[in-house]
């Protein structure tokens, strides 16, 4: 007994030793964590950086007039960001139209309608849509889906909306309407703007639905259940209390697809057609800033690239400022459900 | 009495319709699935022959994708292996010793937006910090690389990891913490020996699906591998990958090219959608055993 204590009081310094040893390799292990962390925040500024840094020539030859000019010739050695700037906002505009009311039916069914033995299956089936590579779509776009658009669709809506249908004679709706211009197209292929616009629908139903389902599933159910005990109908339910309890995240989940259709490149670029044209109707082939960057990056040089990555500068900082406004609206709900 | 049933039958006649189009807007998705994994399938195994993965790139019609399929596989572990480590640990920080300080959630936060940026984007990101330095050593010749490639996919796989590690880091009971620190482990090993094992199936589930993401991305291996029609077992070399072969043979008008970039397109949706069933299997198993 008392030989075993005396064995403790030897140890003590050697205890110190290894407490000391310890400290020093906690406080070297919790800073290699934490330069790891910062690696991630030096990635966003190397991106944004390195594309401000290559970009400078074009920013400095053309200033503000970058932004606002439709030129883009290689011959010419002129270039500005207008056309592909429209060709970005107008496809992810066009992805959102559709994507959004899809993905709000979608988690309708699945939260409130569909019988519980389905709701997996078809949630994961939906989810599947998220898995399959952006090529892929980009396959399916250019061999599939364009040409089915350019012989059954696409005719439809040149012939009875636009203002240059077929056989000449305007319908009333582009007579009266805008969406003679929207619609008017004499070019004869698949590949436009609207095509590239249903394609990024297709890839981001699965985002924006998902997000809506899972914050569909927190609204407390006592509320869900107060409004059916006062005689509301499911869908006065879903619109009226549902909908309302989770906006900011339903917003965020819908900027969250946004942010992944401003800067998909691979679905687009097959569907886009790559025309570097300012054109109304969104028939016609168009032009995005990743599609540019995707189809001249490797064959540039000079100004040209520097062009290209002022380009992706500005996609860049569009993207950053939806996805934080995503981010941020996603987190309302989420401070809302923890109070 | 008769305005209360007017009015009951046009609530009731509103929620059937909005339920209708509930149904409609489900199957307008499983339309598009069901069409895109057909087309796939149909086109991709039309196309399927033995010499795609023996034969490489540079006989055209007559050959197969074999480099394009090792470059691939190269690139990729060459993503893993840098973002694997630097997530985990990242992943760690967050959930260990910056829950709840200002600068964790700016992190957390900023990862959240790094895990959705324009891949493109962070491909002409590495372009500048490898491929142009690398090529002003070599005099001026453009020194495309497995290298950057492999660091191109690491960026976009980085964030998947991070962001999965922490959320299963999070979920380890802070009982097993507890007890660990009482016995007067030092943190370091309670992190590594006891935490990270904890939470082992998860992380391998945010490594499966940072793997699925990043061997579907075509943009950022454009100016950073580049693509190269020999094969090549060399990642300082310019090298191909499955999707960036796929890209360049759709676009072009050759019809025997278009076959093979189906059957291309076919493999790598097998392999990505397996690996996605993978990473749902460990985790689902983990779960049990858990109980």
């Amino acid at each position: 007994m008392q030989a075993n204590v005396g064995a403790v009081d030897a140890t003590v310094p050697q205890q110190e030793a290894r407490a000391r040893r310890d400290a020093r390799h906690d406080r070297l292990f919790s800073w290699l964590l934490k330069g790891c962390a910062l690696l991630v925040l030096a990635c966003l500024l190397g991106a944004a950086g390195a594309t401000l840094w290559g970009g400078r020539h074009a920013f400095g030859t053309f200033g503000w007039h970058f932004l606002v000019s439709d030129a883009w010739d290689p011959g010419s050695d002129t270039y500005g960001a207008l056309v592909p700037v429209y060709g970005t906002l107008m496809t992810s505009f066009i992805a959102l139209v559709i994507a959004v009311p899809i993905s709000f039916g979608i988690a309708l069914y699945l939260s409130e309608v569909a019988p519980p033995w389905l709701r997996t299956p078809v949630a994961s089936a939906i989810e599947l849509l998220a898995g399959i590579p952006s090529i892929i779509y980009g396959m399916w776009g250019l061999f599939i889906f364009a040409p089915f658009f350019a012989d059954h669709i696409k005719p439809w809506l040149t012939n009875y909306l636009g203002n240059k249908p077929d056989d000449g004679k305007l319908s009333w709706v582009a007579q009266h309407t805008f969406l003679g211009k929207l619609f008017g197209s004499d070019y004869p292929f698949g590949a436009s703007i609207l095509t590239a616009g249903i394609v990024l629908a297709v890839m981001i139903i699965p985002f924006i639905s998902s997000v809506m389902r899972e914050v569909f599933q927190t609204v407390p159910s006592r509320l869900k259940e107060s409004a059916y005990a006062l005689g509301s109908s499911t869908w006065e339910v879903s619109w009226d209390i549902v909908l309302p309890y989770t906006r900011s995240a339903v917003i965020g989940g819908i900027f969250l697809g946004l942010g992944r259709a401003l800067g998909e490149t691979m679905a687009v670029t097959f569907v886009l057609g790559n025309a570097m044209q300012l054109s109304a109707s969104i028939l016609d082939p168009g032009a995005s800033i990743a599609s540019t960057i995707a189809n001249q990056f490797s064959e540039a040089a000079g100004l040209q690239k520097s062009s290209l990555m002022a380009l992706a500068f500005l996609l860049f900082v569009v993207t950053f400022i939806v996805l934080l406004i995503a981010r941020w609206m996603l987190r309302q709900l989420a401070h809302k459900e923890g109070r | 009495m008769a305005g209360n049933s007017m009015l009951y039958s046009k609530r009731r006649i509103k929620n059937i319709i909005a339920l209708s189009l509930s149904v409609v807007a489900t199957l307008i998705g499983l339309v598009f699935l069901a069409w895109i994994l057909w087309e796939t399938l149909q086109q991709g195994i039309a196309a399927l022959k033995p010499q795609l993965f023996i034969k490489i790139t540079a006989y055209g019609e007559d050959g197969g994708l074999a480099n394009a399929m090792v470059g691939s596989f190269i690139i990729n572990l060459i993503g893993i292996l840098i973002a694997t480590p630097i997530g985990v640990l990242a992943g760690t920080w967050l959930a260990e010793y910056a829950n709840g300080t200002k600068l964790g959630e700016s992190i957390r936060f900023l990862n959240d937006i790094l895990l959705s940026a324009p891949s493109i984007v962070l491909g002409l990101f590495v372009y500048t910090i490898i491929v142009l330095p690398s090529t002003s050593l070599t005099n001026g010749s453009t020194t495309f690389s497995g290298w950057a490639g492999g660091v191109a996919l690491a960026l976009i796989a980085l964030p998947v990891i991070v962001r999965t590690s922490d959320e299963m880091l999070r979920l380890v009971p802070s009982t097993l913490r507890e007890a660990s620190l009482s016995l007067g482990i030092p943190q370091w090993k309670l992190t590594t020996q006891i935490l990270i094992r904890a939470a082992r199936s998860g992380i391998i589930t945010g490594v499966l699906l940072a793997l699925a993401r990043i061997s579907g991305e075509t943009a950022p291996l454009l100016f950073t591998a580049f693509g190269n029609n020999y094969m090549t077992f060399n990642p300082s070399d310019k090298m191909s990958s499955l999707p960036q072969m796929i890209y360049q043979y759709a676009n072009d008008p050759g019809e025997g090219l278009h076959a093979i970039a189906w059957a291309g397109a076919f493999v790598l949706t097998m392999f990505v959608l397996l690996l996605s069933l993978a990473s749902r299997l460990v985790l689902s198993r983990s779960k049990v055993s858990h109980d």
